[in-house]
Parts: structure tokens; sequence; C-alpha cells
């Protein structure tokens, strides 16, 4: 039996450029940067004072104000995301189609605010203070949960778990699922609320992050020379994945098809790749394999960029590795330079630009690159965004433990 | 101050995300203001923190309408 094949037929996004898709893209092909000083809490005895938080949120017009109060922020990011996706989609849920729907939503940390704030009720008040919400509303499969009760979603509900490859991963898991012809739609992508005092502390300890506090818009800028870390992002990123022609057959719109998926693991650090790259490059030819394409078949590759010293360079070698000769036509962009790092929604608001770019026929840019490092002497679409053919995009997560992936989306005509 | 009896509808009122007015004395938290267990379980510790005190669970189970939660409040603290 020959596998099905999956498209694209809904998105829905939460980021630091806006509350919804169109939002975020007109901001990210503009260059914006949704970089600011911290405002949640008093930030001031930390390294890093600055994130890339979404502004004015809330949850009306998508569920109760109720039910978010025992919702980690995490999971009311990834709610409304999803919410958006199916709207876009057009899907009805039926008693008919319902077994055969599913979600693949995770987060990389999950409801870390919720757990700081429950240490301190147990220190402070004692455990008999605890919250009986405690627990559903901290844990990281909820958004995956809350959505299937929603929708009456009864098919597959899962939350991959991978670090900053989590987005990456539930999109690639849960297209499998339709390959194999166990579902015929899969709301898949990630969440995160990481910036919190622990998160941000834990990260800054780890000397993940950017300390340019004299100038936060200018702090994430994947492979310039002055780049010192990446800028913790929060958001969320959904896409409704659909079986090409279930569909069809309903008239939907379709965005992109997804062609390809690959994964590695770098069986080398819990922080940092390898100097080659050769974890990223290996997850990169898995996909372009699992795709039955050619590297000169990829136009655009939404990099991991997050940043850092080591990271970034890594990736470079690892596209030069793998595209060849065909490194001069493509174009590599880091998103990050504007959204900061959303770890474990990442993948799947990356896996959101780079079907919008297929759509638009536009390279989104790199922004803060002003020095290229000399290792990254390949179109790193610096500043503004390029028009420019687009038949096929890469979209590669890297995470901390070395867990790789990459997806690949072509054009359908 | 309010009276014990505004006190637990309004603290009802907020931990059900429902309207004060319907808030009835005679409401059933689970059928008339759709609570689930564990709603029911976080309603009783807000009564305890407004009120200062300790709601032992076998009677917090029987506390199960507005009525109930004010009689509790008043045989036990006035």
């Amino acid at each position: 039996m020959s596998r099905k094949r999956v498209v694209v037929t809904g998105l829905g996004m939460v980021s630091p450029l806006g509350n919804s898709v169109a939002e975020t893209w007109d901001g990210i092909l503009q260059g914006k940067s949704g970089v600011a000083p911290i405002t949640a809490f008093d930030a001031s005895a930390f390294s890093t004072q600055f994130s890339a938080s979404v502004k004015d949120f809330s949850v009306d017009g998508y569920f109760a104000a109720k039910d978010a109060r025992k919702m980690d922020r995490f999971i009311q990011y990834g709610m409304v995301a999803g919410i958006q996706a199916m709207r876009d989609s057009g899907l009805e849920v039926t008693e008919q189609n319902s077994a055969r729907m599913g979600v693949s939503i995770g987060s990389g940390i999950g409801g870390i605010g919720t757990i700081e704030d429950g240490t301190l009720v147990v220190e402070h008040k004692g455990p008999r203070r605890m919250s009986p919400f405690f627990v559903p509303g901290a844990i990281i499969n909820m958004i995956a949960g809350n959505l299937s009760i929603h929708y009456g979603l009864r098919g597959p509900n899962l939350a991959v778990t991978t670090a900053c490859t989590t987005g990456t991963h539930c999109i690639g898991l849960a297209a499998r699922s339709i390959m194999y012809g166990e579902t015929d739609v899969m709301l898949a992508g990630g969440a995160e609320m990481a910036t919190t005092p622990v998160g941000l502390g834990g990260f800054a300890a780890a000397r993940a992050l950017s300390n340019r506090n004299d100038d936060p818009q200018a702090a994430s800028r994947p492979w310039d020379k002055d780049r010192d870390g990446f800028v913790l992002g929060d958001g969320a990123g959904v896409m409704v994945l659909e079986e090409y022609e279930h569909a069809k057959a309903r008239g939907a719109t379709i965005y992109a098809e997804l062609t390809g998926f690959g994964m590695s693991g770098d069986a080398y650090h819990m922080t940092s790749p390898p100097a080659d790259g050769s974890g990223a490059a290996l997850s990169m030819q898995n996909a372009i394999t699992d795709a039955g394409i050619n590297a000169a078949d990829i136009h655009y590759i939404n990099a991991h960029g997050t940043s850092t010293p080591a990271g970034d360079v890594a990736e470079c070698r690892a596209v030069k590795s793998i595209m060849g000769a065909a490194v001069d036509q493509v174009a590599v962009s880091s998103t990050k330079s504007m959204i900061g790092h959303l770890l474990g929604a990442a993948g799947a608001v990356e896996a959101i630009f780079s079907v919008l770019a297929i759509r638009d026929q536009v390279a989104p840019p790199t922004i803060n690159l002003d020095n290229p490092d000399e290792e990254c002497d390949i179109n790193l679409v610096p500043h503004t965004a390029q028009e420019r053919k687009i038949n096929a995009v890469l979209s590669n997560s890297f995470g901390f433990g070395g867990t790789n992936g990459s997806l690949i989306f072509n054009r359908v005509d | 101050m309010s009276s014990i009896e505004e006190r637990v509808k309004k603290i009802v009122a907020e931990q059900l995300g429902v309207k004060e007015e319907e808030v009835k004395a005679e409401a059933s938290f689970v059928e008339d203001l759709g609570a689930d267990s564990l709603d029911t379980v976080e309603l009783v510790m807000a009564l305890e923190e407004e009120f200062e005190t300790e709601i032992p669970d076998e009677e917090a189970e029987k506390i199960t309408t507005v009525q109930l939660a004010i009689d509790y409040i008043n045989a036990n603290l006035a």
C-alpha cells in the first residue's frame, strides 16, 4: 500500500509579533522585532532582562475565561492557535469523522510558571492550599487534551516533548499518522511560555541567552559576528494536516504539501551540537530522502539559527554539506531574528512561515545580520525579505539532548 | 462589612465563572452552576481562605449547595 499524501489546510498562531497568523506574517515580512524588556516580573537581578513575549493576549472569542483560569499560559496559547487553525481549515467535526481526527501538540517545558506558583504555595501556605487544577493546569499534554475535548476529536492524542525540536517532531509524527492511513486529520504544533523567573534563570545559567540589555531588538542576530546567545520567546503555532483526497473532496484551501520528515540524534553533548553539524545534516538528508526530492529542489531553508555562537556555524556547515553545489541557489534565513526562540513552539511557527513562504513566493529575512560570520558565506536573506521562486522548503529544529528534526513542504499546483 | 451570605455568593460566582445573580441560595454547585468535581474542591478551598478556617474533607463533601455553604460558615464561625 502506497502512503497517503498530507497537505496543510489550516494555520493558527500566537507570537511575539501578534496573536494571529496574518499579523505575525506581516511583521515578519517587514522585518519587525518582537523583542522587548520583560515587564511580567522584576527581571533586574537577571543577566538577561528582555524576551520575545506575547502581547495583549486574551482568550475572548476562543473559549471561556473561567476555563482559562485552570490552564497555564502555554496551554492557553496552544488552545487559541489550535482553534484558529481549525476555523481556518473550515473542517466540521461530526460523529462520523471524529474518530479519524487527532491532535499532536507538545511543549518543550510545559507549565513552568504554574509549577513555580505551586512550589511557593506549598512553601508558604502548606500543601492543603494546592489547587486541584495544579496538575491538569501544568502538564504538557493538556493542549492536546483540551483541544480534543473542545472539538470532540477522538483520534490519536499526543504531545511529543523533545526540547526545541518539539514542534517539528509533533508535526512530522502527525503527518506520519496520516501517511500510514491511521487518521485523516491531525491538529499539530507546539506551544511555550517559559519566560518566567525560573525559566529565564535556567537558560541564563546555561549561558544560552543573549545579554544585550542595552539593545534588546538587536539581540537576536543569527550568523552575525556579534551574536551572543538566543532570545527567549513565547507563543504557539498549530497547523491542520489533512489527507490529500479528504481535503480535495471537501474543496479545502490547500496551503502546501508536507512531503518529507527526517530525524536524527547527535549522540554528542547535552547542549552543544558537534562542530561539523553532522547530526543536523543527517536529519536534513533523511527528510530529503523521505520527500523523494533532490537537495537542489529546495529553494528556501527556514534554519534553526538561534543566534548562539556554536549552533549557527554548525548549521551552516550542515546546509553546505547537504546542498552541495546547489547552496548558491538556496535562500536560508532565521525568523528567530525577529521573534526569538520559542523553544517547543519554534518548529511549529517556523513550519507555518515555511508554508507561507511557498504561498507568497517570498523568503522572510534574517534581521540584525550586519556582519556575517566568514564561514556562513551563503544567502542568509539579510535585513529584507526576498521575492523568489519557492517550490520546496526545508525547516530545521535542533534541541538540547541532541535531538534533530527537519520538515519539507512542497508547493501544490 | 458584607454579610456571610453575600461573601459566599461572591466567591461562588468568582470560582465557577457565573454571574452573582445566578447564585441563588438553593442552587446546587454541580447541577445548577456547572461545577465539576475539581471545581468543588477549589471552591471549598476559596471558602477556607476567605473565612480563615479549615473545612475537613468529610464536611466539605456535604457542602453541595450555596445554602449549605452559608449554613456551614454560620455554624462554625458565628
